[in-house]
Formats: structure tokens, sequence, C-alpha cells
């Protein structure tokens, strides 16, 4: 039912190492995983090596999968919540390329890495599991400062009274916090991060966590992690509560359900069907998956 | 939905790479051999090594093939294969006086010691079509080349030359050559964490986009800026790359890679120890590329300038600026990605606006 196969079998990825990158680069990336595990939030620069795919797609992500992936390793690749969505496939042929031995999965509860962009799965993660976030910007100051060497220092004082500020500017203009996504989410009472572009639904998800969550920005050439059992609290003000993504539906003032699984307290997908009406959709498609594989079951 | 919706992203892939080699198959045309793209087009083919930042001619011809000619993607496919590859050791520094020339200019002088050599340059040549250059034959191609090679003395040029700014050494009127011991950043291993020194600031341009690099130099020349350049010499030509040898450490010639060299003069400045001297901007890359080697010279001066100086005026003269924007595979990569699905965030966004919009509306109902 659930399809499985075994990755690494294509004859045109014999011509490189296992995962690819070079011995030197893999250590150099698990050294800067070790930094960033140990201080909770902190962005730890390394060199960044060029991936086959282009920067934006992934590579920050992919590298430290690629690092993390050993032969018995058991790896899925999550794009939009979704394993076939075009970048995720893309990914996932590259490490079944790369990585012969490392098994691909569908389900999460069977992945030892999972990586990801812009959700965290709805299933939580064991601590024997670890997520791989792919990252477009990795500084939450860059909204308020351009110049990096002065946000280093912003991060190194714990200065972030520009993004208080920007906050309650909106609050001025809008009577709202307008961040969407890529919300700023303060770690360990210290370093504010990007948690990269998931939606607010899922940032609750980093708080006390039992597994490790990893970001990696390819690009900009920095990780950081948000280790387990770890503090992780979206910044807001004390009588302005955090508020995730709302489904409720305006007309009947009850949230729309998932219109595969009927799911009720899953972040959805909207968009409109081929006769323009607008219909909702989970959008982690495993999750999705089981719960109509449980449905089966019951009847 | 669109292409998401597609039943599994994979297949959709699978039937968009078929496409592209078919695209490249269907016509008439005869299969394009790496010799011709190393031969004809041989400033292409330079600036993929280039950007690439990995000497290697015939993957840079392959790579524009598989590419179908984008210089981007080529370049890219050089920086990837690259990856793979560990770092085997460290060169001395290389004296580009050992350079094999096929051309050097200076626009400072009317005569140089050695003479101007200009070699092959489409730069005084108008242009205009040479409609007769639309059907060709390989008789045609070895006629040209009899014609071109008959009438050669043997070694009418010496292969190498002194530097031009040496002279203006000697005179006193550029500082000397500092000598440093300093290990050079590389780039390849190290990220860059600002303030970055003047070697990481070389080898980031070195490797820059063409266009990228010309448009930020080319704000300083119109007057985001005030480099006002001479070009004391422009040399392009053929390096001995010499590497220590893996037992006896001495240096050893493992081959020679083609370089073009550009070092612009600048007004002068006031030091702190006397007399005013000129100052001096250095561009050199990979391959037959004069634009880009100009442009980097200028965008060194305007980044030392602004450096000297303590402030940043203009953008070309920041090295944040300049040095986080002028990445091809970078910038390239982070355009494309936006053609990437992005309903998640799009969602959120909606939301946001949704609710900012209901308060806007319960506002403007509330009773004043």
């Amino acid at each position: 039912m659930h399809p499985v196969d075994t990755m690494g079998q294509s004859r045109d990825g014999a011509a490189y190492g296992f995962a690819f990158l070079d011995e030197d680069a893999k250590r150099e990336l698990r050294r800067a995983i070790f930094k960033a595990v140990c201080i909770p939030g902190h962005q730890v620069p390394y060199a960044s090596r060029e991936m086959p795919i282009a920067r934006g797609f992934g590579t920050g992500g992919m590298q430290l999968t690629l690092a993390l992936l050993g032969p018995d390793d058991t790896c899925k690749v999550i794009d939009q919540g979704a394993d076939d969505s075009v970048n995720a496939a893309n990914i996932r042929a590259f490490f079944a390329l790369t990585c012969p031995g490392v098994t691909g999965t569908l389900r999460t509860e069977a992945a030892s890495v999972i990586q990801t962009r812009h959700r965290i799965p709805e299933l939580p993660l064991r601590a024997d599991q670890i997520l791989v976030f792919q990252v477009p910007y990795p500084d939450p100051l860059v909204v308020v400062e351009p110049n990096a060497a002065k946000r280093r220092r912003m991060h190194g004082r714990a200065d972030y009274a520009r993004l208080w500020v920007k906050l309650y500017e909106d609050m001025v203009a809008f009577d709202e916090i307008t961040i969407s996504h890529r919300y700023p989410t303060r770690i360990n009472g210290h370093y504010i991060i990007d948690p990269s572009p998931i939606p607010r639904f899922d940032v609750p998800k980093l708080h006390q966590a039992d597994c490790l969550y990893l970001f990696g920005a390819g690009r900009e050439k920095r990780i950081y992690a948000v280790p387990p059992h770890t503090d992780a609290i979206p910044i807001t003000f004390n009588d302005v509560t955090f508020a995730v993504e709302s489904f409720r539906d305006k007309a009947t003032g009850k949230r729309h359900v998932c219109r595969r699984c009927g799911a009720d307290d899953s972040f959805l997908d909207e968009f409109p069907d081929n006769d323009g009406a607008r219909v909702f959709q989970c959008s982690d498609a495993a999750w999705c998956d089981m719960r109509l594989d449980r449905l089966e079951a019951a009847e | 939905m669109a292409y998401v919706a597609i039943r599994g992203g994979a297949d959709a892939i699978e039937g968009s790479a078929r496409l592209m080699d078919a695209l490249r198959a269907m016509g008439a045309s005869a299969p394009l051999e790496l010799d011709q793209i190393e031969r004809q087009m041989p400033l292409l083919h330079s600036r993929v090594l280039s950007e690439g930042s990995l000497y290697h001619p015939r993957l840079a011809s392959l790579a524009l093939k598989q590419s179908l000619g984008d210089s981007l993607e080529a370049a890219f496919f050089l920086r990837a294969y690259r990856s793979t590859k560990a770092r085997l050791g460290e060169t001395a520094p290389h004296d580009t006086r050992t350079m094999r020339v096929v051309r050097r200019v200076s626009a400072a002088f009317k005569d140089i010691p050695g003479g101007q050599m200009l070699g092959a340059t489409p730069d005084y040549l108008h242009r205009l079509f040479r409609f007769d250059l639309m059907d060709e034959d390989a008789g045609r191609f070895d006629q040209i080349a009899r014609d071109w090679f008959g009438n050669r003395p043997k070694a009418e040029a010496p292969l190498t030359f002194p530097k031009v700014l040496d002279t203006l050494r000697a005179e006193g009127l550029l500082a000397p050559l500092a000598q440093s011991d300093e290990s050079p950043f590389d780039i390849t291993r190290e990220p860059l964490i600002f303030p970055v020194p003047r070697s990481a600031q070389l080898a980031t341009m070195a490797r820059g986009e063409t266009g990228g690099l010309l448009a930020l130099a080319y704000s300083n020349m119109r007057g985001y800026g005030d480099v006002h350049p001479t070009v004391g010499e422009l040399r392009v030509g053929y390096v001995p790359v010499m590497v220590p040898h893996p037992v006896t450490g001495k240096p050893m010639e493992a081959g020679e890679v083609l370089v073009t060299e550009c070092e612009i003069v600048a007004m002068f400045e006031k030091t702190d120890s006397g007399a005013p001297v000129f100052t001096l901007g250095y561009g050199a890359c990979f391959g037959h590329n004069e634009v880009k080697a100009i442009a980097m010279a200028v965008l060194d001066r305007a980044i030392s300038v602004a450096r000297e100086k303590g402030r940043v005026a203009n953008p070309s003269e920041d090295p944040e600026f300049v040095l986080l924007h002028v990445d091809g595979i970078e910038s390239m990569g982070f355009c494309t990605h936006y053609k990437m699905p992005h309903y998640v965030t799009f969602q959120s966004d909606m939301d946001r606006l949704r609710a900012a919009r209901t308060k806007a509306g319960e506002a403007a109902d509330a009773p004043r």
C-alpha cells in the first residue's frame, strides 16, 4: 500500500561517492551541526558547497541530509507537506542516485531523517527522528537590518528591539501582526530564529519537541538548530496572542475540513476546483493518507 | 493547482528532461562536438570556466552543451562537480610575469616596455555582419588557418613581458607591493563573515558573474562612485601552474591556465608617510574575459577606497553589497526558486490579509 523503494539503484550515480559530497565537506557539516545543537538558535557559518540543484531549491537542507544519512537510514522528502511535489520528487531522486542503501519512504513514522520545505509534519516526531528544514533566509533580523555584520552584533547582544518595534508598528497600522510565515521565534531564551517559511500553524511544534530540528541555509551559508526539549516561543506582546492560521468558514462559522480525510485540525491547502469552487485538503499528504487508511480499517 | 496536482512530480520531471533533450536533437543540425564549443565559442567557454571556478576546459564545453548554451547553468555544472572533489593543497602565489602572453595593452602609456600587443580582440572591429560566414565549410577553415600561419615568421615576439606597473613603482608613483605571508582566504571552505580580507574579496569576484560585476562597476563609473580608472595593464595569456611536489615539496609545473588580468591605476591618495601615490585596483579570472577583469578591478578599488576612508558612500563601495550579490550561481538559483510551489506560505499570506481586512471593515463600521 505504501510504496517503499530502495535508494541508490541508478547506474548514473556510480561516478560519485556515497552522499555526493567529499568526506571533508561532510565532516565540516557535522562539526557545524554539533555547534548548532550546543548553542540553540545560533546561526553557525559554514562553507556550503554547491549542489547540483540550484540555490534556493534546498541546497542547505540537502547538505545537512547528505551529512546525516548512512546506508541504514530511511529518508523522506516533502515540499509544501507533499512527497510528490516537483521539488521534493527531484531532491528525493537525487538522494536515490547518490545514497545507495538508504531506504526511501513516504510515511512520516518510518523515516529517520525527513527533509522538508515549508511544513512540519502533523504527526509528532520522535526522539530518534531528525527534521531538516530548507531555509531561504536564516536571519530574522534581515527585515529590520540589511547589514550582516551589524546583525551578528545584534544577535550576540540579544538586541531585538527593532523586531519588537516592527511588530508594534503592525499593530498600529493593521491592529494585527501581519507576519504570515517565517515567524520570529525565540529559542532557549536568547537567540531569535527565522524558523524557515513554515506557517504559523507549525511554529508551536518547535517548542519542547522530542526530535531534533536542523535548519540549513545553503545560499546564505548558515546552520542552526532547535534541539529536543528546548523552549521555542514565537515573539508577541503580553496582550496580543500568537494566532495560527484560521480555517474558519466565514459563512458557517465552522472550521473547514479536509475533503479527503475529513481532518478538522490539520493545515489545509485551499484551492479552486475545476468549477471555481474553493476546496480544502490536508497539506500533509502522509497524514491525510494515514487517516484514510485508519478510516478504511475501521470500516 | 496545476503542476503539483499532477500525480507524481517525479513523472513530470522525467518528461520535462526528455523534452529538453528532444528539443536539442530535433531538426537537421549535426550534434555539437565539444571541440567546436571550445574552439569556435572560446569567449563563451571562457566565461563558463571563470564563473564555474573550476579549470576544466573539456567539462566546461560539456556543461555548455548540456545546458543548451545557458552560461549561468553551464557554470553551475562546474561548481556542482567541484563539490565532489577534495581540496588537495595550496600553491604558492603565482607571478603573472611568467605568463605566456597572447595579448597585452596599456591605456596609460603610448608605448610600454616590450610593446603593446593587440592580440585577438573585437575592440576595433566594426560590428557589421559578415554574411559570408553564414555558409562555411571545412575547406574554408583550412584556407583561413593556412593563410594565417603561412606568412608568420617564427618567434616574432617574446613570450613573456615585464609589468607596466613596475615602471610606475620604480618611480615611486605607486606604492611598492606589500609582501604578505598570510594564507589566502579560501571562499570555497569558509563563508564570508564581514569584514573579510582582501583575498576573500578578490576570490569572490574572480568567480563572480560577469553581468553582475559589470552592472555594479558601471554604477561606479557613471557617478555612483569616484574611482576614475586608467587601465595600467590588461593582459591575457597562459600562466604555468606550479604545485608543490607531493614528496619533495618543491614547486613543479602541473600545466597552465588561461588567465585574464587587469591592473587599474586610480587617482592618488594622500598617505600618512609623506608623498601621495597612485592607487591600484586588481582584477583576474580564468579564461579570456576582459570586461569581467576590468569591472573586478574597478570594484576592488571602490571597496578599498571605502575601507580606507571608513565610509561607504555608494553601493559599489560596500563589500557586503558587492560580494554577496555578484555570484551567478547563487543569484540565478534564488531567482529561479520563485517558480517552485509556495502555496503554504501564500495560504498564510491570505490568512493575514483576510484578518487585516476584517479588522479594517470592523473599524469602518464602528460608530465614530
